[in-house]
């Protein structure tokens, strides 16, 4: 059963087969969507079908006001392409705020595992802390089989900072903000994140959040916080999974 | 009329015959588009170091205390010296023109202008001189940090951003002070009956009896429409100055103390309760002023252009009332990436009440289109394409943030281009600023006592260079973001080069329509008149439309 449309059909009751057919002529290659589950196996391909999916929505909005603005001028009456009942276009915006949430929950797996992420038990974890723009006690290189999943905890010691993978092509794998702080008992606060590698590749590390100028090298501006090649997963096809 | 003539003397500007309500009016747009101008600049030189080495411009921006610093101020200008002014300025001549009562003071709407321009100059100076650069955000603790920053430096930005928000206080004394006059056509009206109005209860009973099958509560509501918009704005504002003012005292303290040789501990303060008042604070600028403000200032001007009346007024007043209890709930969307927040909190407030921001937009944008449409046909002016125009950039940029204000496109979208291009920089350029933009012509002959405009030709130049170059360079930008291009970070091998080179383009493309704006605001005023709005009105009329100021 394809969630996306279960979430649309629940709140409009339509025919599957239209949407069907539609999310599968604008999907990239690689998300799963006829007869199985629509899941996106990694973020770069929910981005690709996120950039497909905001043109045509920004094309549509542009077109309406151009169209909109054009009859606005002309003297003889416009034809209706569809008439809009008010409540129902409330409807279409609370269905929409709402079902894109639905779709989201359903069709992108790290949701669901991030909520439930204290439940889950990880086949690694790496626990690392940042310290005046330096990793500290951050393992050199780890190293993740195919369909693992595995538990990133970093600590601040100072400032807020971010921990982010990244692909060798610049494109982001995954984020998360790195805050600071202590417990009463003295001890460093968590910021832990659930990751499952489904695609291989040599991921590099950075800092996603601004923590001053000092994460730079004055001269020159590189990042002093980039760990290039820090994370390799291996044992998946070429597709994705094992 | 040569050129020259004029650049000196404009076309036929008189300042002399303008009031005082029309000259602190102007003062405030003036200071506003100096602000753009320096702001967009500002905007270009990080374009072009995002571009990369080959980039025409000086090494030094690639070093990061400068590059940062220049990030640091850049809002601070855009926001609160351009944006901020513009819409105080417009909204201080509004109210008296719509309620038909005198300003309650002029002297405060002059300080006013003034506590922003200087406030916004001493942070300019502090980023530009001190290289302060702990961002907008200020997150906990980098603003006190300072193994980074200089002690002066932070100072000299504090008292500044507190001076901004002083003016800011001070304007919201005012409207309310105008607003809650019982003089002129509200002479007989109770404070009840105003605030009633004020909150768009008076719209919301109303659709209530009509459900009911009872007559109207109030025929005629003792507020017009766009005033209860300035209103419920305001009331965001207000809440919004008060925690940047306090945001700002903690900091000063902290340095003060670092001063002093007495360093106190910041790690008293929670990093993550911190952040959440910070955003709960900051997101009311976004979340409530920037959308009802827009939406008060689309109804007034599709009523303007159309001379009809608004569709659907009653629920365009409920509306404004929704919108305030969801500004109020809304801005853990600003922390779905952090991992200590709980998650009912991202889900309720981070994404199902955000959620109904589509709806409340979506229905100012429905609203105002079908006004305009049951009067056509009208001629397409200066005004009418501007709105068009700021319709477009809210009906782009609203749907990119309720994408991200979601869990799972978070993960892969907080802190990239995404979300301060394709949403803050089309929302801001091209929503608002459009929305502005059209509310300077209708204002232009009420303002300027009918001075004619230097050229037409170089107002439709300035209309689509800018929509074009706006909602290119947020597009182009926003792309980068979904391929990776962190928001706050600093890329000086033109990782992402060819985005930013197109990104850049349309980024001249706006600066470039600025300029030519400005000339044609120049050329028509002349350099003599422009000089002449900072001179003291000799009328001293704090009202506009309305024969004497009764009291």
């Amino acid at each position: 059963m394809n969630n996306i449309i279960l979430g649309i059909s629940c709140l409009n009751n339509w025919d599957l087969t239209i949407p069907d057919l539609l999310i599968a002529a604008i999907l990239p290659p690689g998300i799963k969507s006829q007869g199985e589950e629509m899941t996106f196996a990694s973020s770069k391909e929910l981005l690709s079908f996120h950039w497909v999916a905001y043109t045509i929505y920004a094309i549509f909005i542009i077109s309406i006001i151009a169209w909109f603005a054009y009859n606005l001028t002309r003297k003889e009456k416009a034809k209706s392409i569809v008439r809009i009942p008010f409540y129902g276009y409330l409807g279409f915006l609370v269905a929409m705020g709402v079902g894109h949430h639905i779709f989201t929950y359903n069709a992108i797996p790290w949701v669901s595992q991030d909520i439930m992420r204290h439940h889950i038990k990880p086949d690694a974890s790496y626990t690392f802390e940042i310290a005046k723009h330096k990793w500290v006690n951050m393992p050199k290189h780890v190293t993740v089989q195919c369909g693992q999943t595995v538990r990133f905890n970093v600590k601040s010691r100072d400032l807020v900072y971010g921990f982010g993978l990244f692909r060798q092509d610049g494109s982001m794998v995954m984020q998360m903000q790195v805050n600071p702080g202590t417990d009463v008992n003295g001890i460093l606060e968590s910021n832990d994140i659930l990751w499952t590698f489904n695609h291989n590749g040599t991921f590099n590390v950075m800092s996603t959040e601004y923590s001053g100028p000092a994460a730079y090298d004055k001269e020159t501006g590189e990042d002093k916080m980039l760990v290039k090649n820090w994370l390799t997963v291996e044992g998946c096809k070429d597709g994705g999974n094992k | 009329m040569s050129f020259m003539n004029n650049l000196i003397n404009g076309t036929d500007f008189d300042h002399k015959s303008l009031n005082a309500l029309q000259k602190v009016t102007l003062r405030a747009v003036v200071m506003s588009f100096l602000f753009f101008g320096l702001v967009a600049i500002e905007g270009m030189i990080m374009r072009m170091v995002q571009v990369g080495p080959s980039a025409p411009i000086p090494h030094m921006f690639f070093h990061p205390a400068h590059y940062f610093s220049i990030m640091t101020v850049h809002p601070i200008v855009g926001i609160f010296g351009s944006t901020y002014q513009l819409v105080f300025g417009a909204f201080m001549f509004l109210v008296p023109f719509l309620t038909k009562k005198p300003l309650y003071s002029v002297k405060i709407a002059n300080a006013v202008w003034l506590l922003i321009t200087i406030g916004t100059a001493m942070s300019w100076i502090a980023a530009f001189v001190w290289e302060y650069a702990p961002l907008y955000t200020l997150y906990w603790p980098l603003p006190a940090d300072t193994s980074q920053f200089s002690v002066v430096g932070g100072i000299v930005f504090i008292v500044g951003v507190a001076l901004i928000m002083v003016g800011t206080l001070l304007f919201i004394y005012n409207i309310y002070a105008t607003i809650f006059a019982r003089v002129g056509v509200h002479k007989n009206k109770t404070t009840k009956e105003l605030l009633i109005s004020g909150f768009g209860i008076d719209g919301m009973l109303n659709l209530i009896h009509k459900l009911t099958g009872k007559p109207p509560y109030s025929k005629e509501p003792a507020l017009a429409l766009p005033v209860v918009a300035i209103f419920r704005g305001t009331v965001d504002t207000f809440l919004d100055a008060i925690v940047i003012l306090s945001a700002g005292v903690l900091v000063l303290i902290y340095l003060i103390f670092d001063a002093s040789g007495h360093p106190l501990n910041v790690a008293a303060i929670d990093a993550l309760l911190y952040k959440n008042y910070f955003w709960w604070g900051l997101d009311l600028v976004a979340d409530g002023l920037v959308l009802i403000y827009v939406a008060g200032s689309w109804y007034l001007l599709a009523t303007l252009i159309t001379g009809q009346k608004l569709f659907m007024e009653n629920v365009a007043r409920a509306a404004l009332m929704l919108e305030l209890l969801v500004s109020w709930m809304v801005w853990s969307h600003h922390l779905l990436a952090d991992q200590p927040q709980p998650e009912m909190m991202k889900l309720i407030s981070g994404e199902m009440v955000t959620a109904f921001e589509l709806l409340t937009q979506g229905l100012a944008l429905f609203i105002t289109l079908v006004t305009l449409w049951k009067a056509r046909p009208l001629k397409m002016t200066p005004p009418l394409a501007y709105l068009l125009g700021g319709l477009v950039g809210f009906g782009l940029a609203v749907p990119a943030a309720i994408i991200q204000a979601d869990m799972g496109m978070n993960r892969v979208l907080h802190n990239t281009q995404w979300i301060i291009f394709a949403h803050v920089h089309i929302a801001l350029i091209v929503g608002l600023y459009m929305t502005l933009y059209s509310a300077v012509y209708v204002l232009w002959p009420l303002a300027t006592n009918n001075t004619t405009m230097f050229s037409k030709k170089l107002t439709w130049i300035h209309f689509w260079l800018y929509l074009i170059g706006g909602i290119g360079m947020g597009a182009f930008a926003g792309m980068a973001g979904l391929k990776g291009m962190l928001r706050r970070h600093l890329y000086v091998h033109g990782e992402f080069n060819t985005l930013m080179v197109l990104a850049a383009i349309c980024g001249t493309m706006v600066l470039i329509a600025w300029f030519i704006f400005l000339m044609n605001i120049v050329l028509s005023v002349g350099i003599k008149g422009l000089i002449g709005i900072f001179l003291p009105a000799e009328d001293k009329s704090a009202s506009y439309g309305i024969e004497s100021e009764e009291a």
